[in-house]
């Protein structure tokens, strides 16, 4: 039964957790706009997805605690393969960071991150309305 | 939770074009500058941008992905100074010629408006990842 709730959570958990990974891999691109050298790196959030919540339902059997947080526990959390973003301008001095493309790559991950929190907050609530009594309203 | 590194990188991208801003200031005061402390004309300066990479999280987490800025290195420019022939000047050579720092002025305010952009956005990036952050630990309250 806990099983079942935590695996309703697990997935949205997964999804936060990679969007907030990703908005951390922009905001090394944005710090690094200005350093020559410097590739920008992304990933495709997708692909990321759904390897990461894929190993999870591959595994039989109820587990004790929901894979994501043995894995948390273990240390070693699911981790994105990061690409090279491909240079929309070249620039002289090796710098491949399109500011612009960053900043509306930004934006739009934040929403999605948003979204992905509203998501959670209404699972939650299900939840906790599904827990309380008839008397409790 | 990794997004609190956002805090780290982002912060060490301001902190390295407040340097480049600085760096900036000193060169544009010190445009009329005929002598420094060692007696020779000013030269204008430059900040050298670095990524670093920020220590490693917990539960090794890849470092690589924790790319802030540094300022590596300051170099001066070895561009010639702006002489003008003045042997009135107590800092005039032989030939009665005065030079000056070789600071341009134009080059350094477009160096001063792209360092105050990147501080912006980088500012503009803290903002954003500290209203999703304060979203996340009102999980679940409603």
């Amino acid at each position: 039964m806990i099983n079942r709730i935590s695996s309703a959570l697990d997935f949205q958990g997964q999804a936060l957790m990679l969007r907030a990974e990703r908005q951390r891999v922009l905001a090394g691109n944005i710090a690094n706009s200005d350093t020559p050298g410097f590739q920008a790196r992304d990933f495709d959030f997708a692909s990321a997805l759904r390897e990461a919540t894929g190993t999870q339902q591959s595994k039989l059997g109820p587990p004790v605690t929901s894979d994501l947080l043995q894995r948390d526990l273990r240390g070693g959390s699911y981790q994105p393969r990061l690409n090279y973003a491909v240079p929309s301008q070249t620039s002289k001095d090796g710098n491949t960071v399109d500011l612009e493309r960053e900043r509306g790559t930004f934006a739009e991950n934040a929403m999605h991150l948003e979204a992905t929190l509203r998501f959670l907050n209404g699972t939650v609530r299900t939840l906790t309305d599904a827990m309380k009594s008839h008397t409790q309203g | 939770m990794s997004m609190t590194r956002i805090f780290d990188i982002s912060g060490s991208a301001v902190s390295a074009q407040s340097q480049r801003l600085n760096v900036v200031a000193s060169n544009l005061a010190n445009i009329d500058t005929v002598a420094g402390p060692d007696g020779k004309a000013y030269k204008a300066r430059n900040v050298v941008f670095q990524t670093v990479l920020q220590d490693q999280g917990r539960g090794g987490r890849a470092a690589e992905t924790n790319a802030g800025v540094t300022v590596s290195t300051i170099t001066e420019s070895n561009k010639l100074g702006r002489t003008v022939h003045d042997p009135k000047h107590p800092n005039a050579d032989a030939e009665g010629n005065v030079t000056y720092s070789n600071v341009d002025a134009v080059e350094e305010m477009v160096n001063m408006i792209s360092a105050s952009r990147s501080y912006q956005n980088n500012i503009e990036v803290m903002n954003t990842a500290r209203s999703l952050l304060l979203k996340t630990l009102q999980l679940g309250q409603g």
